[in-house]
């Protein structure tokens, strides 16, 4: 029987990361994969013959460091900072577009503002961003090493200036409605601008404290908080990861369902030994490593019997309710929006922040929204292998379609739910019913099912300020170790966070080399 | 202005209430966890001498009781308490304790094996909560809460076992102590743990609510030339100090009520380091216990015997009869009327417990405030401890 | 013509308070009130013959126990009495008395729930654990976290001890919950609705955030931070009304050679170069002074009695940005008799607490949507009082008066602005609400008091009738109230201060923006301090 030195529960991309630097250092890994192939929510699936699609559509903010250090160039992957324009849609037309550092459909004021807007929250992203590329480390601890690591945050937030300074402590907590307001007029460009800060959470608009955040976060690889698709499509980056695994001697092995952690009671405390695959055989390890979310990790495959029980419920306690559902049309050719020349971009149907806030608010009493709201790509403009020559899929993250609804999910509440998401999709490409050819819906409970996240949340966890640094998941596990000795985690559940950026792997293999 | 009528925050009165009401001659009422609760009866030196000398009774209707079944019932219990529940035996009780994550001490009580998957716990506090978040993970298991159904009440003295006999529980006499047996009482189920807090031989009764005013009558009737008397809180606070018992609001403070960084306490500072068991699998708070017991715990809950009669209640310990380093404090002082001296239960820094102990006492003579400073000695036994406590059979008084 | 030492502008409680401290150090003071009476928004009215509304603020727990002592307000005729419980009805009529007694308060939880009944104990510990923490900083002036000066070095190294000393579990359970909705933080301890939402009622009161919106739960703290006597989270009401806060600290202001001028509104403060030198009065007059206090918010102080020229650049933007959205609504009225509150075992908790019609905790946050969208709920959140049930000198004998706080109200209306008829429709919707429960309450009614936001604006001056001078988010609390770089109660031009509930620690009648701010100005003019250091917080 093979020993490994480490082995990783899941091959989401923050996994094959963690798994590629302890290759690096000469640990021997392996890699269990449930499902058929690698990649998680980046993997791609053929959801009608044909036409192939991935629940994650674009990549904003991928960490250069981690595509330097794997050399994913040299595995296939490319053109990491080629962002896509932001469109909001108007249905006349007049379209409000983010390219670059350029917004036009506009007014000169909301030009200039946004400017200035532009530059003050790229410094504040850039204050921040060495951060997520660290550990946090716990309040408790008094190791001089790791409370420099405070410090130097402190020194950093420093050197901004007074007048800086204070207004990130301002703003950081602000609901971007609020920010949104203090700079801009144009309903359309409020709206294009708190989306990056509010998709894939349970906020809204109105909601202060997080969304702020959760947007420096995003402008964090110096797109800022622009989207991208990796030439070949967001797949390739898991075929580089995969390519670059092959490479280094990583095992992975896919249709391998772990079923529980294995531990060992010793005079210290328990500790973590292997894990059980489904078909019974347990195979051992030095460190064992999860990437999957960690209510999964902590309550289904260790069990509350070797956890501590205020540590326990505080994960229980963990929010993570997905709050967006994943829409794909199999299109017969090009849709065309009124007035888009062409359809290459992010493209979001959200008139105002408004109504943005109504979606939402359905969405807090179990309902779907009436008036939904959406983020659309055709990915299949920049991978044309996603469909067959001349045809085209269109890929949408709708916001607010709650996990828990009032009345169930069953296939007549989902042909409806499509059916006004197409009539919404309609208003502003009007000929899009025409050119369907199949569709789907994944509710937050097919994403859960699927891809076995908790909550079908694509964070495994809210992305908020009680979820963040020292606290994410929770206190006693933020540091990507566990209570339990060479159990560790490197999931999206783990700072900082979800979103395809490679991070979280990256400093869990950090935390287990050292 | 409005009528001042607050009649329905009245205490609910206790299953025994009927009777109690005919006894406590003096009103002298309290509550506990909502329940009309007597202070006392007549007299607290009274009914504590009934105890040590014949028998009394105490109402422990109050008492939470919560029936754990389940075939993951005796896991879930074994993660939540320090002590090893697996090895309980059927129709035994066991003293545990259990704590958070850190180590320091929710609350104490009794668990009570009537099957391999059927427990009992009983404690003075509501713990509903908490076994709610201990459970969770768990998935064959039931929490019943039963305080409201189950009357019981404590019959402790050295005539008690004499009582129980001559109300005609067959062969009472042969129960080892936690041991639980069962018997029938007007065709119900009657349930007598040798389990107590006054560190003397008694039992526990435990009869469904209905038949409460009935065994209380039955147990009286056989009390009757035995010296039977009711006791209230009071006695009982003398009672378990003599036997060393802790008691919460006075040795420990319950951690999940605590406001303050670390006023609650560990087992090894309460002197219960003999309840953790390290050998057994998994248990809350094992991490911060094993490191606690490697480095020693900082306090040290401990007995003594302090010179002079008056009582050291509240008074803060010195390590020098200037007073001039302070050590420690007194949880709970009497003068104990059996060993007839001055004693108390003390939590003092570990490092000081090999020097000189002084304690600074005040009292009162005729409104004027004196103040002394006494020297104490440390026990190591309890200051009541006599044999037929644990004696099988139990005697006859 | 005459210069003082000081003019406050506003007799509000808190300008009052700062006026009092003041003048105790020896200064020559004096304060504008446009109203022809006192107390801003703590105030006593007779609006009815015999009965005397508190019109605005109706309860209160974080009066500064400190000042209270220190300005001898009860020797002033101010004498404060807790109030005993609440009953809380949800939408079908189902009740959840808050026993004064702990015993009584659990059993009557355990009728609902046995975990929560538990739960609420560790609750309570949490909740004094967050609040003592935060009551430590209701006395101090914030520290400014971008300055390199001693004192504020020294502050920020006290608040990080305080912080310290809570263990670190603690901390981050702190953290969390200043950030969390109300919701989230109780779903901690909670499982039963009813008792969810009595509590999570308090993260909404007199704020634009809904129950489920996060940054709730420090609403909540903030309103039950406050103590009567030391007991945590204890309202009270002052005999005679709110007013006589006012009329107290006003008197103690008198003693100490003050002056107040009723009648007298600031069109304008005047402004020398960098220096503010001075009020204009409405009526012309023109007032000099040292130093020139507002106790009007920051919207109206820098927007409205001041010239957007006359303020270094970035401020007016900032006034203009700052939160302070009116979002409750008061309904006064006087009853002929005390109303019988329908499935309560007694009344005593009515008549002599609170009521709160909550509803559930969704009929709360669609009040909120409702709010969002401009209009008032058709089924908002009310909680009642009636202080004539124990205060004897505020209705005829026999007669009673409620106090109702309505949530939301929004301060503009989505259909246009605010009518007598659209008011009357508002004042319907809460006595018909009230009615619910009370059957019979509308045959009692003598006379009623409507008040939305537009009112409290229009008389008392509060900006969109924010109840707190200004939301209490983080990003608007401690040193970044009002503004970032400007929490220390001086305000960008030399000699001008505030002292309102816009600056630390905010709304709630305290009485502490106004002392801390005296304390500022008190330095500044080099003058001993009369303001005490330090609350007592050891109880």
């Amino acid at each position: 029987m093979t020993q490994y030195d480490t082995v990783i529960i899941g091959a989401g991309h923050n996994a094959l990361v963690c798994a590629n630097y302890l290759a690096q250092k000469k640990q021997k890994v392996l890699v269990l994969e449930a499902s058929s192939a690698a990649g998680g929510l980046a993997s791609s699936y053929e959801f009608h013959p044909g036409f192939r699609t991935s629940v994650a559509h674009t990549v904003s903010h991928f960490s250069r460091k981690i595509y330097r250090d794997l050399e994913l160039q040299k595995h296939g992957l490319t053109a990491m900072a080629n962002p896509l324009p932001c469109v909001a849609l108007n249905r006349q037309g007049n379209h409000v577009v983010l390219d670059g550092d350029t917004v036009s459909g506009v007014t000169e004021k909301d030009r200039v503002s946004y400017a200035n807007y532009s530059k003050l929250t790229e410094r504040f992203a850039n204050l921040l961003a060495p951060f997520w590329l660290k550990t946090v480390p716990a309040i408790g601890n008094n190791s001089l090493h790791e409370l420099l690591s405070f410090a130097q945050l402190g020194v950093k937030m420093r050197m901004l200036g007074k007048d800086d300074m204070r207004e990130f402590l301002r703003i950081v907590s602000l609901p971007t409605h609020d920010l949104m307001d203090e700079y801009f007029d144009h309903p359309l460009l409020k709206a294009l601008l708190c989306w990056n800060g509010l998709i894939g959470s349970k906020q809204a608009p109105r909601s202060p404290n997080n969304s702020v955040m959760l947007m420096l976060y995003r402008m964090s690889e110096g797109m800022s908080g622009l989207h991208e698709i990796p030439n070949g499509g967001t797949s390739r980056l898991i075929d580089a990861l995969c390519s670059s695994a092959k490479s280094q001697g990583i095992e992975i092995r896919t249709n391998s369902s772990v079923r529980r952690i294995v531990v060992d009671q010793q005079k210290e405390g328990l500790r973590a030994t292997g894990v059980q695959v489904d078909n019974g055989e347990l195979i051992s390890a030095q460190n064992i490593v999860s990437s999957a979310d960690p209510k999964t990790t902590f309550l289904t495959l260790l069990g509350a019997e070797n956890l501590e029980i205020e540590f326990t419920n505080r994960i229980r306690r963990i929010r993570s309710e997905g709050l967006v559902a994943k829409l794909h049309l199999a299109l017969n050719g090009l849709p065309q929006f009124t007035g888009l020349d062409q359809s290459d971009g992010q493209l979001l149907i959200s008139p105002d922040m408004a109504t943005i806030e109504s979606a939402f608010d359905e969405s807090k009493y179990g309902q779907c929204p009436t008036d939904p709201v959406m983020e659309i790509v055709i990915p299949s403009m920049r991978d044309p292998s996603l469909a067959p020559s001349g045809q085209h899929v269109l890929s949408a993250h709708v916001m607010y379609v709650p996990y828990k609804m009032k009345s169930q999910w069953d296939q007549t509440a989902i042909d409806t739910f499509i059916d006004k998401l197409i009539n919404k999709i309609e208003l502003y490409a009007p000929t899009i019913r025409e050119q369907i050819v199949a569709s789907e819906l994944l509710t937050p409970i097919d994403l859960e099912q699927r891809f076995r996240t908790s909550g079908g949340h694509w964070h495994h966890g809210e992305f908020a300020l009680d979820q963040l640094f020292m606290m994410r998941p929770t206190y006693g596990a933020a540091q990507y170790q566990t209570p339990l000795r060479g159990l560790y985690l490197c999931g999206a559940g783990s700072h900082p966070g979800g979103d395809i950026t490679g991070v979280p792997g990256h400093n869990a293999a950090h935390e287990i080399l050292s | 202005m409005s009528d001042y009528d607050f009649s329905s925050e009245r205490p609910k009165p206790s299953h025994f209430q009927q009777r109690q009401d005919e006894l406590n001659i003096h009103d002298a009422w309290s509550s506990w966890n909502g329940y009309k609760f007597a202070e006392y009866f007549y007299d607290v030196e009274f009914e504590y001498f009934c105890v040590r000398n014949t028998c009394g009774t105490y109402d422990i209707c109050p008492m939470q009781k919560y029936h754990i079944t389940g075939a993951d019932a005796e896991k879930m219990l074994d993660r939540m308490v320090t002590r090893d529940v697996t090895k309980i035996r059927t129709n035994r009780a066991s003293y545990v304790v259990w704590c958070n994550d850190e180590g320091r001490l929710i609350d104490d009580g009794t668990i009570f094996k009537l099957g391999d998957d059927h427990f009992i716990l009983n404690c003075g506090s509501p713990c509903s909560a908490w076994l709610d978040k201990s459970a969770f993970g768990f998935h064959d298991i039931t929490i019943d809460d039963k305080t409201d159904d189950v009357a019981a009440m404590a019959l402790q003295g050295p005539t008690s076992c004499a009582v129980l006999k001559s109300m005609g529980l067959e062969n009472i006499e042969s129960a080892k102590p936690f041991s639980i047996n069962f018997f029938d009482f007007q065709n119900a189920r009657l349930m007598v743990s040798r389990t107590g807090f006054t560190g003397d031989l008694g039992y526990e009764l435990w009869i469904d609510h209905n038949l409460a005013i009935p065994l209380w009558d039955a147990v009286y009737k056989a009390g009757h030339d035995l010296g039977i008397h009711p006791y209230g809180d009071q006695a009982t606070n003398m009672l378990r100090l003599e036997a060393g018992f802790i008691m919460p609001g006075y040795e420990f403070n319950e951690a999940l009520k605590t406001v303050h960084f670390e006023h609650d306490q560990t087992p090894f500072e309460l002197n219960l380091g003999w309840l953790v068991d390290f050998k057994k699998p998994h248990f809350n708070g094992r991490r911060a216990l094993f490191d606690e017991k490697k480095r020693g715990p900082r306090y040290t809950l401990t007995k003594l015997d302090i010179e002079g009669n008056k009582p050291a209640e509240g008074s803060f310990l010195y390590s020098n009869k200037r007073c001039t380093e302070e050590i420690g404090y007194v949880t709970s002082g009497m003068w104990s009327p059996a060993a007839k001296a001055n004693i108390a239960l003390a939590m003092i820094e570990t490092k000081y417990l090999e020097g000189e102990i002084w304690s600074e006492i005040y009292y009162e003579k005729e409104l004027r405030q004196y103040s002394k400073v006494a020297r104490c000695t440390i026990k190591h036994e309890p200051f009541w401890s006599p044999a037929r406590t644990r004696a099988t059979p139990a005697a006859d008084f | 013509m005459k210069r003082y030492d000081a003019i406050i502008i506003g007799a509000g409680h808190n300008g009052l308070t700062n006026a009092a401290y003041l003048a105790k150090a020896g200064l020559d003071v004096l304060v504008v009130e446009k109203n022809d009476y006192i107390g801003g928004a703590a105030v006593s009215r007779e609006l009815h013959e015999g009965w005397t509304y508190s019109n605005c603020s109706y309860v209160c727990s974080l009066m500064r126990q400190a000042i209270h002592r220190d300005l001898d307000l009860s020797r002033h005729g101010l004498i404060l009495v807790p109030y005993l419980g609440s009953v809380n009805y949800d939408d079908v009529g189902n009740t959840l008395i808050a026993y004064n007694s702990e015993e009584a308060a659990y059993l009557e939880l355990k009728r609902h729930s046995k975990h929560d009944a538990d739960s609420m104990f560790r609750f309570q510990a949490d909740l004094t654990r967050y609040a003592r923490l935060i009551r430590k900083t209701l006395l101090r002036t914030p520290p400014d976290p971008t300055s390199f000066r001693r004192r504020d070095i020294h502050e920020l190294l006290f608040l990080a001890k305080q912080f310290w000393s809570l263990g670190e579990k603690e901390i981050y359970e702190y953290v969390r919950f200043f950030t969390l909705s109300a919701v989230d933080f109780l779903e901690d301890y909670f499982e039963n609705e009813l008792i969810k939402q009595s509590k999570a009622s308090s993260g909404i009161i007199g704020t634009a955030l809904g129950v489920y919106s996060p940054g709730s739960s420090y609403i909540l703290l903030h309103h039950v931070m406050g103590d009567v006597d030391g007991s945590i989270g204890a309202w009270g009401l002052a005999r005679g009304g709110m007013g006589a806060i006012s009329k107290a600290i006003a008197s103690a202001f008198q003693s100490f050679g003050g002056e107040i001028r009723t009648n007298a509104g600031v069109e304008q403060i005047l402004v020398e170069g960098n220096k503010v030198v001075g009020v204009a009065l409405e009526n012309g007059d023109e007032i000099r002074a040292r130093v020139v206090v507002s106790n009007l918010d920051a919207k109206r102080t820098f927007t409205q009695i001041m010239d957007e020229k006359d303020l270094p650049p970035g401020i007016y933007d900032k006034a203009k940005n700052f939160k302070i959205r009116g979002s409750s609504g008061k309904v006064n009225i006087a009853l002929s008799a005390l109303p019988k509150f329908s499935n309560v075992p007694d009344n005593a908790y009515v008549n002599r607490g609170g009521l709160e019609l909550t509803g559930s905790l969704e009929t709360m946050e669609r009040a909120y949507d409702c709010w969002k969208r401009g209009r008032f709920s058709d089924d908002p959140y009310v909680e009642g009082v009636i202080p004539s049930a124990w205060d004897p000198t505020v209705a005829p004998p026999g007669k009673h008066w409620m106090s109702n706080f309505i949530q939301y109200c929004p301060a503009e209306l989505a259909d246009g602005p605010w009518t007598e008829e659209k008011r009357n429709l508002f004042g319907q919707t809460v006595v018909d609400k009230i009615a619910r429960y009370c059957p019979g309450f509308k045959d009692l009614i003598v006379h009623m008091e409507v008040r939305t936001p537009h009112e409290i604006e229009e008389e008392i001056g509060l900006t969109e009738g924010n109840i707190f001078q200004g939301e209490l988010t983080i990003d608007q609390l401690f040193f970044n109230r009002p503004f970032p770089g400007y929490a220390q109660y001086r305000m960008p031009l030399k000699h001008m201060y505030m002292c309102g509930s816009s600056t630390h620690p905010g709304g709630g009648v305290s009485s502490a923006c106004g002392a801390n701010a005296a304390r500022e100005i008190l330095i500044d003019l080099k003058r001993p301090n009369s303001v005490p250091v330090d609350d007592f917080y050891d109880e």
